[in-house]
């Protein structure tokens, strides 16, 4: 069996594997198995998991890759992300991948979808568009109906046609990550010292490029090490980092937070894998309902969620008061429309909670956290001056 | 730069100054009029559903395009961005968010009211979701209807895509529509309106391909816009509209038997050197000085994507009588921001075709995504299918910090340096062969 340290070494590594080789050895291993790329935030990983493939989160390429191609494709006021997506597609990080698919959360994915579409890259390219229409007969059948598309995607390339047996089977193994990650984040709640955020972060973006089985055993292993004694408290102040949404903050800058003296009690860093709350029904006879269903009812605030009637700041302060946080960091990727079109809003429900916060803007490729160092350090020791 | 002379203008000009003036009276006169107030967006927007309840619309990117033509929006833009708006984002938004707490004062000095209903048609722009809600928070209480539109992501509108915005219509908006207008549905108005809004659509369209001949009767980018203006907001669906059009249509008939060249704020263009298809809003924040680098180079823009932002009729669509509500639907999965970038770079290949363009020039905004993600490959794209030396400038919609007069000018005299010794080349060639 592994040591805690050995797992987290090998979840660092395939985080920030970008040729993506774990999801490439298991397709290799069978010739029915596809790969399915997707991008930030959210898809149903469930049907593709049903469908024989792997749905493989592509985060963008950070500070790992010099981007040389990818720039000449965006001008200089378009976030970061896209350009290392289009490095990675110029070169051969994405060879083997058999589909893509771009989820309905901003203009940047969406067009990227068509430059997809216009270099041919993969057997399909799917723009996935979530209903932003929350009625289970109308928003819903929509959504179910995108469902069948990707499916009738996935099944043109490997001809496999997935089952109840077999949906039921994935929802139910997607369930279990789901848990095991909550039960990480809320042993955090009651001891942070016992696991970094950064340490949090390299377990979940692990998760994006294996197989659900691999990344639940582990994580299994991790929450069984983590009923253990580990680390000392400290007397930090307790956050959460609101706003990543899409484009990834280096590690360098959830370092620098932690480093300030601020412990990370929620985040926002991986929200596709933490999208939907609770279990999704896996003993159904109609299981593309069920994942349509949670979907609607079950989807956690996020921007690219319409969210008149259950506002996303109030949900955001319901959240840091569960944690016992004593403030918010913004922290939103630059010219990310719908990320910073959210902050004025959140900024005014956390102050009328009264929960300090702080704000910065990020590149996924930001070398310098001096300041945020800084900046973070001086709004640990405020907090816990008027505490 | 600017000129102070005053612009030139056509009877249709008058014509439409009139109807804005108006529409704004009674926007202004909303309560005592007991009509009741929309905002909506201009790309999908449901104007023939909202008329038809007796609603006056509002768009706010209208209010924002003419905040910058008045030298307001750096005011408004500074405003917002004091209430925690980043300067990374859409700068409509924030210049509709400024305008609003200085008092939401339209372009006719007169006050907007505020809405008694927000209608979300969630149409091409992912910005417009968080634009309302935004709104929403600043006025609360004011119900919201939202529609999303499916994107064209397959270049196809299915039938299910078609069923679930009907369904929608029928069962999230028009029943608030219903409710806050005190009016119920009436099919047949809706219709009839159709009927209008397709005379209308079948003028636009003739004026817009005008610009196939050599020389162009009209420019359809600078004066594209306003051409589209009544047909993309309030008045589609209405007899003035289709009147609008029947002048214009007279006009452009007049100066093509008269030979004339595009009708610009200093008179007609006198000699057509260059023949452009343009990608991208334009700026308005310095719209008169933009549009003069082009005149006085001899430039006319024969065919504009920007000018199908409320609606491409040129590849044949109409607001259809005998089924309104599909062909409400279809109209705003139609619009150009909401076809996938094959569908679009295959529009932009085709008129550089069919119009005859010498060259293709993008304007590529800062703060509008859903325009500017994917341009540069756009930009390549035609580069090698239509073999037209293409161009590339930067600027914003609304706020002036991002219009460099300077460096625009200089791009675009390199480009038409480039484009004449391009015509220099074929014409060389020509003789030779
Ligand atoms: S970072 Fe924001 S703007 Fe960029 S691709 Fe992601 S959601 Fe879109
Ligand atoms: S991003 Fe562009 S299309 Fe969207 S609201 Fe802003 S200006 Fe309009």
């Amino acid at each position: 069996m592994k040591s805690l340290e050995q797992l987290l070494a090998e979840c660092e590594e395939a985080a920030f594997d970008l040729q993506f080789k774990r999801a490439k050895r298991w397709k290799a291993e069978d010739e029915t198995r596809v790969i399915v790329g997707y991008l930030p935030t959210y898809i149903p990983r469930e049907i593709i998991h049903a469908a024989n493939g792997i749905a493989v989160g592509i985060m963008g390429t950070g500070d790992r890759k010099q981007i040389i191609k990818g720039d000449a494709y965006y001008q200089s006021y378009i976030c970061h992300l896209p350009r290392g997506i289009i490095e990675m597609a110029l070169d051969t990080n994405l060879e083997g991948f058999d589909g893509f698919l771009f989820p309905a959360i901003c203009d940047c994915v969406r067009n990227l979808s068509g430059m997809f579409k216009l270099s041919n890259k993969g057997k399909f390219q799917r723009y996935f568009d979530y209903p932003q229409n929350f009625s289970a007969h109308i928003g819903g059948k929509f959504y179910i109906q995108e469902l069948e598309k990707v499916l009738e995607d996935i099944f043109n390339v490997n001809g496999v046609r997935v089952t109840t047996e077999s949906l039921n089977h994935s929802i139910g193994l997607y369930n279990t990550n789901r848990q095991l990650i909550e039960a990480i984040y809320d042993i955090r709640e009651a001891s942070p010292w016992k696991l970094s955020a950064v340490e949090t972060y390299y377990l979940l973006r692990a998760g994006l490029g294996m197989p659900v089985e691999e990344h639940n055993e582990i994580l299994e292993q991790v929450v069984g090490y983590l009923q253990n004694e580990r680390g000392e408290p400290m007397d930090n102040t307790r956050v959460v980092v609101s706003g990543s949404f899409c484009e990834q903050p280096p590690i360098g800058l959830i370092k620098s937070i932690e480093l300030a003296g601020c412990y990370i009690v929620d985040d926002d860093f991986m929200l596709g894998s933490r999208f939907i709350i609770g279990d999704i029904d896996h003993h159904t006879d109609n299981p593309l309902s069920a994942l349509s269903e949670a979907y609607i009812h079950q989807s956690t605030f996020s921007s690219a969620y319409y969210d008149v009637g259950n506002p996303k700041g109030k949900r955001l302060v319901a959240l840091a008061q569960r944690r016992m946080a004593d403030g918010i960091i913004f922290c939103a990727a630059s010219f990310c429309d719908p990320a910073l079109l959210d902050r004025p809003e959140l900024q005014k429900e956390a102050d009328a909670a009264g929960l300090p916060h702080i704000n910065f803007q990020f590149h996924e490729n930001t070398g310098q956290f001096k300041i945020i160092k800084e900046q973070a350090g001086t709004f640990s020791d405020s907090i816990k001056l008027w505490a | 730069m600017s000129s102070h002379k005053e612009a030139i203008k056509e009877n249709s000009m008058i014509i439409q100054k009139e109807m804005l003036a108006k529409q704004f009276k009674d926007l202004s006169m909303a309560k005592e009029l007991g009509k009741k107030v929309v905002y909506t967006f201009v790309p999908g927007n449901l104007t023939e559903l909202i008329l038809s309840f007796d609603m006056l619309p509002v768009y706010p990117e209208i209010n924002a395009l003419q905040s910058g033509m008045r030298k307001k929006s750096a005011e408004y833009i500074r405003d917002a961005e004091k209430i925690g708006f980043s300067e990374d984002v859409c700068t409509y938004v924030k210049c509709d968010i400024g305008m609003m707490l200085n008092g939401n004062i339209g372009p006719t000095g007169e006050k907007i009211p505020p809405p008694d209903l927000l209608l979300l048609s969630y149409t091409g722009c992912f910005t417009f979701l968080k634009w309302f809600e935004n709104l929403e928070r600043l006025y609360p209480g004011v119900p919201v209807a939202m529609l999303h539109t499916p994107y064209q992501e397959d270049g196809v509108m299915t039938e299910d895509q078609i069923n679930y915005m009907v369904k929608q219509m029928k069962e999230e908006v028009i029943p608030k529509m219903e409710m806050v207008s005190g009016q119920k549905y009436d099919h047949a108005r809706l219709s009839k309106m159709m009927e209008n809004s397709a005379k209308a659509e079948d003028l636009l369209v003739k004026i817009l391909e005008s610009a196939k001949l050599v020389p162009s009767p009209i420019d359809a980018y600078f004066a594209g816009v306003y051409y589209i203006g009544p047909i993309f907001t309030a008045f589609r669906g209405t007899q003035e509209a289709v009147d609008y059009y029947t002048e214009l249509w007279n006009e452009v008939q007049q100066r093509i038997e008269l030979g004339l060249g595009p009708v610009t704020p200093e008179g007609e263009i006198k000699e057509e050197k260059f023949r452009l298809v343009v990608e991208g809003p334009p700026n308005w924040t310095n719209f008169r000085e933009f549009w003069k680098i082009f005149y006085d180079m001899g430039a006319v823009i024969v065919a504009s994507s920007y000018t199908k932002v409320g609606g491409v009729y040129d590849l044949g669509f109409r607001h259809d009588p005998k089924e309104p509500l599909e062909s409400l639907s279809k109209y705003c999965m139609g619009v150009y921001t909401n076809m996938n970038l094959p569908q679009r770079v295959e529009m932009l290949e085709n008129y550089v075709k069919e119009y005859k363009a010498d060259g293709f020039l993008i304007n590529s905004i800062k703060s509008c995504n859903s325009f500017s993600a994917g341009q540069l490959m756009i930009m390549r794209e035609i580069e090698q299918r239509a073999s037209v030396p293409v161009g590339f400038i930067e600027s914003d919609l609304v706020d002036p910090r991002y219009f460099s007069y300077s460096n625009i000018k200089n791009r675009l005299e390199s480009y038409f340096q480039m484009l004449e010794q391009r015509k220099i080349i074929l014409k060389q060639e020509a003789t030779t062969i």
